[in-house]
């Protein structure tokens, strides 16, 4: 029993923390400890932002206070992303970004200046499903969807780390994601089918 | 009215009819909606769990960025609903059920909503919350559980039933008697709850909302707000799991209709992962007391089940915990006594497999104890006390073939290799153990009314206003159809999660294959005959014929005796000068055989266990879970769901349970970090078997439901099992390490 291995947001999201003065971070659960005789209300700040998302490149003004998985649901409109806590432990709201898996609740926006994004909508062409989006189709990896997404992101970067020789190992890498219709079987079905096939994710 | 029996032998593609939206991110579920000028709510929740609100300070949070509002009971509009009179001073027979919220400054459990927040920004929202402030005047305030069960008077009596003689396992030669403990577990599904409410004109409402049952929903809200139901559009296409909890309409439905309405601006309420654990029901604590007899064959002679589940002080939620008792064994003696137990908490409700996964944990636990005292194979023991008839409605079963899950689960998980002598086989230093419990959940057919539109390209659309929490609904639907018109999935789809379509059930008691599957089933057998009634009438080559002279197949009218002669439906409908045909029918609820059988699904688990003898660790190796629901829809989703269940009941055996803070009434563990529920690693290799043989007499298609079966029993098979291993029983869920006696340090 663990909780989330997705390693690379929470400390980003902490050290970052504390260097911005106001108390409007989005994890409600930081919030939470401090006293609210302390807050006073000030104007919004808003940062410029650019990065690229699915290809797309935007230059942006965003609230400081936005999480990266807010500024993708309310800003851009990309909802396939989800949001399942807000708070690091669940991993439906995970992406790509450079490359690495990352919660998206747990980081910044401005967090991400020139960061390239990827989002569960950025990975099939028109055409063409992603091998790991045919793969969970294939296996019914899912009952709702909602946790989807997040599993498919980090499938892809389960195998492109090399974290999927074996159930196992798959299992370990694919913890911080919940899914409470109870999938899993068949998510490792997936990968592991998506692994032999030898197919590029 | 009669409706065509169709036991499918079925090849149509059972691939997920919505999984292509599932993996692309395209499907919408409720907070997905993007909606102009959208304000967004967020409440401001009770620190203390009793009392009054003597003040609430909003001042600091209207002058934060972006506050539009802080809605609290003192400028909550007047809402209908709310009140418990009619304008004409009668009584309101449409009164809100449950807490009125933002009605009054009553506080009755601690993180009761007291105010909602609207800002034009979740941002904004999310930090005016923090700056509203609420003084109290304290109460004292009950919500422990296990010290308030003990005192009689605290509790009230929800249900009795006896037959022969109470307490009768007393007088057996065999007996057991024990105490069973469950937590309060809470469903928790991957999405949150949220609602967006658009009014458009001071009676006319769109409301996006996460529901199980649009119709239930639209009802709900426009009798709160003393509107025609046909002014209430409730859309809940995509719904992220519940299990339950989105079976009723919780306070932030009418808190997000009363902001709109309020601000005259559409308002998305969201809760927070925190809020899902107090805000939208959970399953009750239970204590649960058997006492159970056999003589020497095993033959059962007494079965005595009494129970306590915990409900709110502001609604009595009652649920099937002893039912499962009364009828599942041979026995002619059995009394029942089931009692609720007001706490300063929220009002629980049905969580999957409701009551009979409590009742079944305790039952099937007692069972596998009493095994060991008469020295049997506890499958043999259940075999021994099969029933031909339901036990407390005396029907035979309309059809029950639970011994033939018994042999496929015993041979595919190994019972052979059970130790009789618990403690006794260990496998590379682990201790090994072999379980199993069952499970039964009462099967039945509602009423439905689906609409069917054959397009002029000759593809299906089939709409009913039900949801889809994810067992997959519209794939099951879609084969019913594909089935009766002999044409692919692909060219049908079925359109649900709109209130507007025409009348459908609330998805919930295993209830939606059955009552939805026998409506697409008679409007499909219906389109059929229309079809060939219009070939007969303007297709020359069939002049004269009778219907049934007629098939239709892959999308052809075909002349059964004469196999060239045919006509493609496209053409059909040119012919006909037709552009579509749409036809509406309703499948009604009454089934005349529900007087002679007694319809239920059952199941049976087998679990084999790995214990590690000096710490407790405790794996499961292997899962076989076999049930008996009638014919299979879809095997996919079928076998999809029958794991979720697994998976429930490995959290249900291992790891949930809420945790309160008894000094101050607050929930200690609401997040996923300190809620343990199941994780990749904590499932094994399961496999999921079905008998797949039609109920003859429940419905026109032969299929029962297995949402609940699919996890009622999997639990004690787990505690029957650690048992098996350890010589342990543990009767208080979760099980962990420390109740087997092994200690953290």
């Amino acid at each position: 029993m663990r909780t989330c291995t997705v390693d690379e947001g929470r400390r980003g999201f902490l050290k970052k923390s504390s260097a911005i003065a106001a108390l409007y971070l989005t994890p409600s659960i930081l919030v939470k400890a401090m006293s609210i005789d302390k807050v006073v209300p000030v104007t919004v700040a808003k940062e410029k932002l650019s990065l690229t998302i699915n290809g797309k490149a935007y230059n942006l003004q965003v609230d400081i206070r936005s999480s990266l998985l807010d500024l993708l649901r309310e800003e851009i409109g990309l909802t396939g992303t989800k949001k399942g806590c807000d708070m690091g432990q669940c991993g439906a709201c995970i992406v790509h970004v450079d490359g690495k898996r990352l919660n998206s609740c747990l980081s910044l926006a401005v967090d991400n200046q020139d960061a390239k994004v990827t989002t569960i909508e950025g990975l099939a062409t028109e055409k063409q499903l992603h091998p790991m989006q045919e793969a969970f189709i294939k296996h019914d990896s899912m009952q709702c969807g909602y946790c989807t997404s997040g599993q498919i992101m980090s499938a892809i970067t389960c195998i492109r780390g090399g974290h999927a020789n074996s159930r196992q190992e798959i299992k370990d890498y694919m913890e911080g994601n919940i899914c409470r219709c109870g999938a899993y079987q068949n998510i490792v079905d997936a990968i592991i089918d998506v692994k032999q096939s030898g197919k590029t994710v | 009215m009669f409706e065509p029996t169709n036991h499918f032998n079925i090849v149509a593609d059972d691939e997920r009819a919505d999984a292509a939206e599932k993996v692309t991110g395209r499907a919408k579920f409720t907070a997905d909606h993007h909606i102009d000028n959208i304000a967004y709510g967020l409440f401001v929740t009770s620190t203390i769990a009793k009392g009054t609100i003597t003040n609430l300070d909003s001042s600091k949070a209207l002058q934060a960025p972006g506050v539009l509002d802080v809605i609290y009971y003192k400028n909550c509009p007047n809402i209908p609903g709310y009140n418990a009179l009619t304008p004409d001073n009668k009584r309101n027979n449409f009164e809100w059920k449950g807490l009125k919220v933002l009605n009054d400054n009553i506080v009755r459990f601690f993180g009761q909503p007291i105010a909602l927040v609207v800002a034009d920004s979740f941002e904004n929202a999310l930090a005016a919350v923090k700056l509203v402030k609420a003084e109290y005047a304290t109460e004292a305030f009950d919500t422990n559980f296990n010290e308030a069960r003990l005192v009689e008077s605290k509790t009230k009596l929800a249900g009795k039933y006896k037959r022969g003689n109470p307490k009768a396992y007393l007088n057996a030669p065999f007996f057991i008697e024990a105490e069973y403990n469950t937590p309060i577990e809470v469903h928790n599904p991957m999405e949150m709850h949220s609602s967006i409410a658009i009014w458009e004109g001071d009676d006319k409402l769109t409301l996006y909302d996460k529901s199980q049952g649009p119709k239930g929903t639209q009802s709900t809200i426009a009798r709160t707000f003393g509107i025609p139901e046909k002014n209430v559009r409730v859309i809940t296409e995509f719904v992220g799991g519940a299990f339950g909890n989105a079976l009723r309409s919780w306070l932030h439905v009418p808190a997000a209709c009363i902001a709109a309405k309020k601000l005259n601006r559409p308002v998305k309420v969201l809760l927070t992962r925190p809020q899902m654990f107090s805000l939208v029901g959970y399953r009750p604590q239970s204590w649960q007391k058997i006492g159970i007899g056999a003589d020497k064959t095993g033959k059962l002679l007494g079965i005595s089940h009494e129970a306590i589940s915990n409900t709110s002080r502001y609604e009595d939620f009652r649920e099937g915990i002893t039912d499962a008792s009364r009828f599942l064994y041979k026995c002619e003696n059995v009394d029942t006594e089931y009692k609720l137990l007001p706490l300063d908490l929220s009002t629980p409700t049905w969580m999957r497999g409701p009551g009979e996964t409590t009742g079944c944990f305790a039952l099937e636990s007692a069972l596998d104890e009493l095994s060991y005292q008469l020295k049997m194979d506890p499958i043999d023991l259940r075999i021994v006390n099969y029933t031909e008839t339901h036990q407390e409605n005396k029907l035979p079963w309309s059809a029950n073939n639970v011994k033939d899950c018994y042999a496929a689960g015993k041979e595919k998980i190994g019972w052979k290799n059970r130790p009789k002598k618990p403690g006794s086989l260990k496998e590379k230093g682990w201790l090994v153990g072999y379980g199993m419990g069952g499970g039964i959940f009462g099967a039945n057919k509602g009423s439905a009314t689906v609409k069917a539109i054959l397009k002029e390209d000759g593809s299906l659309v089939l709409q009913s206003a039900v949801s889809d929490m994810g067992p997959g609904t519209t794939t099951a639907m879609g084969i019913i159809a594909a089935e009766s018109l002999q044409m692919p999935t692909s060219r049908i789809k079925f359109m649900l999660g709109d209130s507007s379509l025409p009348p459908g059930p609330t998805q919930g008691g295993s209830g939606t294959t059955s009552t939805l599957g026998s409506a697409v089933n008679l409007i499909c057998e219906t389109l059929k005959q229309v079809i060939k009634e219009l070939g007969i009438q303007h297709f020359a080559a069939f002049k004269g014929l009778q219907i049934t002279d007629l098939e239709v197949k892959n999308e052809l009218l075909i002349d059964k005796k004469n196999q060239g002669s045919q006509i493609s439906i496209v053409e059909l409908l040119k012919l006909a000068g037709k552009p579509s045909i749409e036809i509406t029918k309703e499948s009604n609820g009454n089934n005349p055989q529900e007087i002679k059988y007694a319809f239920c699904s059952f199941s049976v688990h087998f679990v084999k266990i790995l214990v590690h003898p000096k710490t407790g660790e405790m794996k499961l190796q292997k899962v076989i879970t076999t049930g008996d629901a009638g014919k299979i829809i879809s095997e996919n989703t079928a076998r999809s769901q029958m794991l979720g269940g697994v998976v429930g009941g490995i959290g249900m055996a291992f790891k949930e349970g809420l945790e309160i803070n008894h000094a101050t009434g607050e929930i200690a563990n609401a997040s996923f970090g300190e809620y343990l529920v199941p994780r990749h690693t904590d499932i094994p290799e399961t496999e999921i078997w079905f008998v797949n043989k039609p109920d003859p007499f429940i419905n026109s298609i032969g299929a029962k439901g297995i949402g609940e079966i699919a996890m009622i029993g999997f639990a004690a098979a787990v505690a029957n099992a650690v048992y098996n291993a350890t010589g342990k029983r543990v009767r208080d869920l979760p099980i962990t390490p420390e109740k087997l006696g092994f200690s953290k340090a």
